[in-house]
């Protein structure tokens, strides 16, 4: 595995990183929302990837020799698990700053991980190939869901699995995850998501079975605000996951 | 400064020694080797092998083999115990309570009607405690501890700490220096590390002390215990293994200073007017101490790569006998939420893992320790209309059948939100 890249930037930008990372790892500050929604993803990714690839969920490293892209990494904060579960990790976000917040949290974690600023097309020309892909909040800010799924298909190895995790485009998801989480609970910054970019189940299938994938599994997500926790639900109304794999 | 590291056997254990693993040489820091900080260190070890857990404690070598005192496990403990591959070797020497009875009233009253009475089994055949020399207990948790390759290192404690990035680097009192990913204060309810990580304390003196000591007596006492309501506050006795009991006895600071200081002839005076005479001839054996008693709770269980345990998190007043349940609590819940966190790959240090142990303990101790407070000041007087109340309540309970299981299933410790090792299962 690649060691973290050292970077090259002055001191005060790596001052600047710094606070940026110490914002993107506080579990109680700017990106709570996220930290909150992690043990629910993880659970997901964990248990999906262990069942399907024969390891055991409660072994030390589960994903030991499996190589996994996350796409919009961001801070890291699903790559670092990742890396501790045991898997080959590349970590790529169209922002070079969210890449180099990463890489000095990762280098104070003491976890190896390979950050990249990059684009997952860039990636597929590259002819990089993964046993899963982790598109986990991402595909409702890509420009084209269609494309932007099919290049993320051609990296995929045969038998390998994409996770898909986004905001249905409902009344009910505009009320919850735009009004009440951007405006009300000011969980997020206004304008994080819009709502014509949202994307309904039906239309991440659709691409997801264009790109040459099946249709594993899905689930909604639900926040329990009296446990102050995520869980899986029946309801796909506002926020879902969609685990497809390459035949 | 030279740097602690795992012992040979741990290192092994850990397999790969990439750089990432070396800068962060344990994950889990434990001061403290009580029950509680060995309890946390088993339970960790057995569910998570790759885990590097290490134990300092204070007290020179040997000290805890000193301690002849007994303690009261709950059912839901001796099965957390058993599921740690502990119980076993513990049970030959444990005694079961079968039964319970609480009277009130006056140390001179010639006759103390009973007015409640458990008859206990929290499952057929299991008593809903047990009475257990805390020297065995220890000795049980230490051989599984060292068999699961938890170093426990004796006259070692810790000087100051400092959260660096992902870790935490501790100063340890023999100069040296260890890094860990965690570091857990089971160092009891006077704790320096609670005091170190700036964590503030409610406390409550009750200006009573609790006198311990062990009665050896004539007649065998069936697994009884008593716990005599007097106007000076709650006189419990224990079954030990063979005709022999334990004492908590409370009284008023300065009483029970004074009571332990008195020659053997007088204290075993005083101490047959509470005991009576109804198992014969009683002596003291082996030294008896008075515990100032009061009720202390941590304003916050957790900090970043920070967390309390037992009673550096909550000293209560041992009149439920539940201080040391609510210890193996913690741990339990603790050693889950870690275990949990890390096969999600989550950082075990992280603030928002440990929240988690945090919400999940901290009502249910405030909740003990304002039950046996409040039990403690209704209890602990003469005043006539109060012990008519306090009477008619308990006759109450022991006429209705389904208080008195449900006050027997709490006290076994078995309630449904109880973590998994206290309900029997492995993590």
């Amino acid at each position: 595995m690649p060691q973290a890249r050292q970077t090259s930037i002055d001191p005060r930008e790596v001052e600047r990183f710094s606070a940026l990372a110490a914002e993107w790892w506080n579990p109680n500050g700017k990106f709570r929302p996220l930290h909150r929604f992690n043990p629910v993803r993880l659970a997901y990714i964990r248990d999906h990837v262990a069942a399907h690839f024969g390891r055991d969920p409660r072994g030390t490293k589960p994903f030991d020799g499996l190589r996994i892209l996350d796409i919009g990494c961001g801070g890291g904060l699903l790559c670092e698990p990742m890396a501790r579960l045991g898997a080959e990790i590349v970590g790529a976000d169209a922002s070079e700053t969210n890449i180099e917040v990463a890489r000095l949290h990762a280098a104070e974690s003491g976890v190896n991980i390979d950050y990249r600023a990059t684009l997952a097309e860039t990636l597929a020309d590259e002819g990089e190939k993964f046993d899963v892909i982790l598109n986990m909040e991402v595909v409702e800010h890509v420009a084209d869901v269609d494309y932007f799924i099919e290049k993320c298909g051609e990296m995929l190895k045969p038998g390998g699995l994409m996770f898909v995790a986004t905001i249905n485009r409902t009344t009910k998801a505009w009320g919850l995850a735009i009004i009440g989480a951007e405006y009300v609970l000011r969980w997020l910054p206004r304008g994080t998501h819009q709502y014509e970019k949202l994307v309904r189940p039906a239309e991440l299938e659709k691409a997801l079975e264009q790109a040459g994938l099946s249709i594993k599994e899905k689930t909604g997500v639900v926040y329990n605000p009296l446990a102050d926790r995520w869980q899986r639900s029946k309801d796909m109304d506002v926020n879902y996951m969609v685990l497809a794999e390459k035949p | 400064m030279s740097e602690r590291t795992p012992n040979a056997r741990t290192r092994r254990k850990s397999g790969t020694d990439t750089e990432a693993q070396s800068a962060d040489r344990f994950d889990v820091l434990i001061a403290g080797a009580g029950y509680v900080g060995l309890a946390l260190a088993v339970s960790i070890a057995e569910a998570r092998p790759g885990m590097r857990v290490m134990i300092v404690d204070a007290a020179p070598e040997g000290v805890w083999e000193k301690d002849g005192r007994a303690s009261a496990i709950a059912a839901a403990a001796s099965r957390m115990l058993a599921q740690l591959g502990c119980w076993e070797e513990i049970a030959g020497n444990a005694q079961p309570i079968t039964d319970m009875i609480i009277t009130d009233s006056r140390t001179s009253d010639p006759v103390r009607p009973v007015f409640l009475t458990f008859g206990g089994e929290a499952a057929p055949g299991e008593p809903f405690a047990h009475m257990v020399m805390n020297r065995d207990l220890n000795t049980a948790l230490r051989r599984r501890a060292e068999e699961l390759g938890v170093d426990i290192v004796q006259g070692v404690g810790v000087d100051g700490f400092e959260v660096e990035g992902a870790t935490v680097s501790v100063r340890l009192s023999d100069g040296m220096q260890a890094r860990t990913r965690l570091l857990v204060a089971a160092d009891g309810v006077r704790s320096r590390l609670r005091d170190m990580a700036g964590i503030k304390t409610l406390h409550w003196d009750y200006g009573q002390s609790g006198i311990v000591c062990t009665v050896a007596h004539e007649r065998p006492h069936n697994g009884r215990a008593e716990e005599h309501f007097l106007p000076a506050g709650p006189f419990a006795t224990l079954p030990l293994m063979g005709n022999r009991s334990s004492i908590v006895w409370t009284e008023r600071t300065g009483d029970a200073e004074r009571l332990v200081a008195e020659d053997d002839f007088i204290f075993e005076q005083e101490l047959e007017l509470r005991f009576g005479l109804k198992l014969g001839e009683i002596h003291v054996e082996g030294p008896r101490r008075a515990w100032p008693l009061g009720l202390t709770l941590a304003r916050d269980f957790v900090k970043p790569r920070f967390a309390l345990a037992g009673d550096a998190a909550h000293g209560i007043h041992p009149i439920a006998g539940q201080g040391l349940n609510l210890g193996f609590k913690d741990a339990a819940a603790l050693a889950q939420v870690l275990v949990e966190a890390d096969r999600l790959g989550e950082d075990i240090g992280a603030i928002d893992v440990l929240q988690r142990y945090e919400r999940w303990r901290r009502f249910d101790t405030v909740q003990m320790g304002v039950t046996t407070d409040v039990l403690n000041r209704l209890f602990s007087n003469d005043l006539g209309p109060l012990r008519a109340v306090r009477d008619i309540g308990l006759g109450l309970v022991d006429r209705m059948p389904g208080m008195k299981s449900f006050f027997v299933r709490q006290a076994a410790g078995m309630d449904r939100s109880a973590p998994r090792l206290l309900q029997g299962e492995a993590i």
